[in-house]
């Protein structure tokens, strides 16, 4: 396994220790999080809160090096503006995690503990997924350059032995 | 509540701490919807990276819920239908808002991003709506 591969296993392995040691993955705490008018479980809170903050705290640190330790270029979202597919993508999300309670990561987490709603949520979250690339498939252009692709490959080949 | 919440408190640095470290070392944002896409619809040679990422993900999710004493578990007698309906808008709506509670929570509050900001409280905002319209038909 090269050193990308490696460096991406122990950071999906602590996002999902994280997630589940937070209570993300019980979607009963979630809905109770989302109840602000009900039951005001306000647990969660802390896990966003505690993410952020790490996150804007470290990430400043890590975007004053040119480069990322393990490859050529840091891939960040280009798009700066607010449009209306942002605004309407955002909000059948939220609509999608006020219903059950489920957002991606946690339940992907789930699943490796053989939650049975994981086996439900999952598969109709990809139906929703391939549903959206088959509507705008058509005239769309990728946004992620050919070139980061192309060097990353490059450094995949070389790392591989 | 108390151990509740600092197992809150730790479990969202991890998560702070992993999107740092992908962005660190592989120059990623650890958006979980982004990274499935890429492996649902791959690129040629931007694989590997995503698998791997979503291996460690749902592996050590899953053993420290089925191993550590006192973690939380998953629900498990939801309606059917509405996780069916629930994981559809969940899929459709991160990919035509390009990204999730990660890539834009944790990501982009965290690179300060205002377009990240304004999806967040978006989806919030429908979410605790749709909690409150759920428990009002319900109960």
């Amino acid at each position: 396994m090269n050193r990308l591969r490696l460096a991406a296993l122990g950071s999906g392995a602590l996002f999902g220790l994280g997630l589940a040691m937070s209570g993300m993955t019980d979607a009963r705490r979630v809905l109770g999080f989302l109840d602000v008018f009900g039951s005001r479980d306000p647990t969660l809170v802390f896990v966003l809160g505690g993410a952020v903050a790490t996150s804007a705290l470290l990430f400043r640190l890590v975007l004053r090096r040119s480069s990322p330790v393990l490859a050529v270029t840091f891939e960040l979202p280009q798009t700066k503006h607010v449009d209306r597919r942002l605004l309407g993508g955002a909000a059948l999300f939220g609509v999608g995690w006020g219903i059950a309670g489920y957002c991606p990561g946690p339940v992907l987490a789930g699943l490796g503990a053989g939650s049975v709603e994981a086996l439900w949520f999952i598969p109709a979250m990809l139906a929703g997924m391939l549903l959206h690339r088959l509507l705008t498939r058509r005239g769309e252009v990728s946004n992620l350059g050919q070139e980061g692709a192309a060097t990353s490959m490059l450094l995949e080949d070389s790392g591989d032995t | 509540m108390t151990v509740a919440w600092l197992q809150a408190l730790a479990g969202g640095v991890l998560v702070g701490l992993s999107a740092t470290s992908l962005l660190w070392l592989n120059g990623r944002i650890a958006g979980v919807t982004g990274i499935l896409d890429g492996v649902v619809f791959p690129k040629p040679a931007d694989v590997s990276w995503r698998v791997a990422f979503l291996v460690g993900l749902i592996a050590a999710g899953g053993l420290y819920m089925a191993l550590a004493p006192g973690a939380p578990q998953a629900r498990a007698d939801f309606p059917r239908g509405g996780l069916v309906v629930a994981g559809l808008l969940v899929g459709f709506g991160t990919r035509m808002g390009n990204g999730c509670t990660s890539g834009h929570g944790v990501c982009g509050l965290g690179r300060l991003s205002s377009r990240s900001l304004t999806a967040v409280m978006t989806f919030m905002a429908t979410a605790i709506a749709t909690t409150f319209i759920v428990r009002k038909l319900w109960s």
